[in-house]
């Protein structure tokens, strides 16, 4: 008879839910969802990627003047920040039938699973969708280890 | 074996519910403002430009759609889904949809829907005898 290690299966199931949830932040549960502005999370949403050399934040900035986005990096953290206007309402309303976009001042600081060499950033700004590229240190690059047989 | 008489209908009417889109989508927010001149929806889609942007008016019904591209890479943390945008809006009859004038920059939709003539609000001159 074997013995069921019980502390092992939890461990492992822990593990499993952990896996499900780690890096898909809240917008799993909330499927196809509204992408809803005036909220308490945090603006701009940005998807994270990475490849063999570089790391990708994707940040979605739509009717932001792509000259007005402040952009730093320190270490391994990106900083966005900026501000977003409000359509000038005194000019074109008279009737707000919806009020769903957000407008005001941002500030989002990300802190990236790598090291990245600060010099060799880009970022491209297009179509309301800003792209940095952060290249990795060398250190930080998968090394492919060769085994030797005897 | 007796022959049953299958009666096929021919609605072609358009309701709401079959214009709905199977697969998954984003509601982009919008904001809608109201003047003397007619309306003008604005619309948060990034990612679109004037190729992939598709907005169209069919029996009183705005559709607006579209699907961006983004970029390679495996995904290490996702704060917005990328399926492809899709809203619609019931428009009542007083608004022109012939006559709207749509332009996009920065990834916001501009949408103006002028008000149909008959339905602008008119001075009445009153006679004097």
């Amino acid at each position: 008879m074997r013995n069921w290690d019980l502390l092992r299966e939890m461990s492992q199931m822990q593990r499993d839910i952990d896996t499900v949830f780690r890096g898909f932040g809240l917008g799993r549960l909330l499927g196809s969802g509204f992408e809803a502005e005036l909220g308490l999370r945090d603006w701009p949403r940005i998807n994270l990627r990475e490849d063999a050399d570089h790391i990708y934040v994707e940040a979605l900035l739509p009717g932001v003047d792509p000259d007005k986005i402040d952009m730093n990096v320190l270490g391994n953290t990106l900083t966005l920040a900026g501000e977003r206007n409000a359509v000038d309402s005194e000019k074109n309303g008279r009737t707000w039938h919806r009020r769903e976009r957000g407008a005001g001042k941002f500030l989002r600081t990300i802190e990236l699973p790598v090291e990245i060499n600060p010099d060799q950033v880009k970022a491209e700004y297009k179509n309301g969708l800003l792209r940095v590229t952060l290249p990795k240190v060398e250190e930080a690059k998968p090394k492919r280890i060769s085994i030797q047989l005897r | 074996m007796t022959e049953k008489n299958l009666t096929v209908s021919n609605d072609q009417t358009v309701n709401r519910e079959a214009t709905r889109s199977e697969a998954r989508y984003v509601t982009p927010p919008v904001d809608i403002v109201e003047t003397d001149e007619g309306l003008l929806l604005m619309a948060d889609v990034p990612g679109l430009d004037e190729q992939s942007l598709a907005i169209s008016v069919d029996q009183g019904i705005l559709t607006i759609e579209g699907k961006a591209v983004f970029g390679t890479g495996e995904l290490l943390w996702r704060e917005y889904s990328m399926d492809g945008y899709w809203r619609q809006f019931q428009l009542p009859e007083t608004f022109d949809a012939s006559k709207a004038k749509a332009e996009i920059k920065h990834g916001v939709l501009t949408l103006h829907l002028p008000k149909a003539e008959a339905a602008k609000p008119r001075k009445i001159a009153i006679e004097t005898h």
